[in-house]
């Protein structure tokens, strides 16, 4: 691993971010590939991540980062 | 609450309560396996229901398009007055639930979840141990828990100490069509906890059997795929919301009492050619 970067670990395979991004970062380039994706709820490590609280969470290496949206269900 | 649906102005006076909120129908529908967002939206309306179940997905973790389904949800459900109810499914311990539990606040706005935590693959029973873990905690962050449970008696109670109001056991498991497996069972529940709110959930197949829950006292029922996948989602959806007021109505007239032999009805005074 480069020491400028980290690899999270995500629904669309390894992510390599710069080192001290945050997880607003990663959902920011996580659904450019999915645009229909607008409004998600995130978890890092199984962990809940509020919406208002992506921005100072800091990411580091080997973090999983999951988003989650609405589905119909019973 | 207010809404305009004809349907549910139709709805007798005997309304009942989820947290705050006063609910009128007592028919609880999920969402999930209609044909088309067009059927989904009609049968919700045909089920007069004000409360819709939904899920949570990973947004990248699937293929497929939701096709509409999820704005179809929100649309009607502004449209009817109903509320929204996410759920926990797929979830195999308290942790995952609970984290679920706070996606699904934050996405939908609202306080109330359906509680599922599985334990069985086969037949996707409860697992009581890890639903009660993740109740206690649940019910401190300020949601209003709605545990999909057994109708184990002391299971239950256990979930009413961690202060669930509210608590949805199985008729059968879920998708079965079975109806009422162990109606002693839910009789119990309903005998022993006499000031919960109780609602089946799951294993009903045709609207005889949520009739029948509602004959026994039970305040609601909640299905799915009775209704989905029945080859005529909206006339199943109606023919549920009918049985579903008419076992209300039996329960509340008072069912007469059953007996091991006949009773003669027609008051003749014996054999009409015998004398005494």
């Amino acid at each position: 691993m480069s020491p400028d970067f980290l690899t999270i670990h995500t629904d669309r395979g390894p992510l390599r971010l710069p080192v001290g991004s945050t997880l607003a970062d990663a959902v920011g380039l996580l659904l450019q590939a999915a645009p229909d994706a607008a409004t998600v709820a995130t978890a890092v490590n199984g962990e809940f991540v509020a919406r208002s609280a992506r921005a100072d969470h800091a990411l580091h290496d080997g973090d999983t980062v999951l988003c989650f949206s609405p589905i119909t269900g019973g | 609450m207010t809404s305009s649906h004809p349907t549910l102005a139709a709805a007798p006076t005997d309304p009942w309560r989820i947290g705050d909120t006063q609910l009128t129908s007592r028919f609880l529908l999920g969402t999930a396996g209609y044909p088309s967002p067009e059927v989904l939206r009609a049968a919700i309306e045909a089920s007069g229901s004000q409360v819709l179940t939904l899920g949570l997905k990973r947004t990248l973790g699937t293929t497929g398009q939701d096709n509409g389904f999820v704005q179809i949800i929100r649309e009607t459900a502004r449209v009817q007055g109903a509320h929204l109810l996410p759920n926990t499914a797929g979830c195999r311990s308290a942790r995952e639930a609970i984290t679920l539990a706070h996606m699904a606040r934050e996405l939908l706005g609202t306080r109330w979840l359906k509680l599922e935590v599985v334990g069985d693959e086969q037949t996707l029973q409860p697992d009581p141990f890890e639903l009660l873990e993740a109740a206690r905690q649940l019910v401190k962050d300020g949601f209003e828990v709605l545990p999909y449970c057994t109708d184990d008696l002391v299971s239950a109670q256990r979930l009413v100490d961690a202060g669930c109001r509210i608590l949805m056991p199985w008729a059968a498991p879920i998708g079965s069509g079975l109806g009422l497996l162990n109606p002693w069972a839910l009789r119990t529940l309903r005998a022993r906890l006499p000031g919960v709110t109780l609602v089946v959930d799951a294993g009903l197949g045709a609207p005889s059997h949520a009739a029948a829950a509602m004959e026994l006292g039970f305040d609601a029922v909640l299905l799915n795929s009775a209704v989905s996948q029945s080859r005529d989602p909206v006339g199943m959806a109606r023919a549920f919301r009918d049985a579903v007021q008419g076992g209300r109505q039996g329960w509340r007239a008072g069912l007469m009492p059953t007996s091991d032999v006949a009773i003669a009805t027609t008051p003749v005074g014996g054999q009409p050619f015998v004398l005494p």
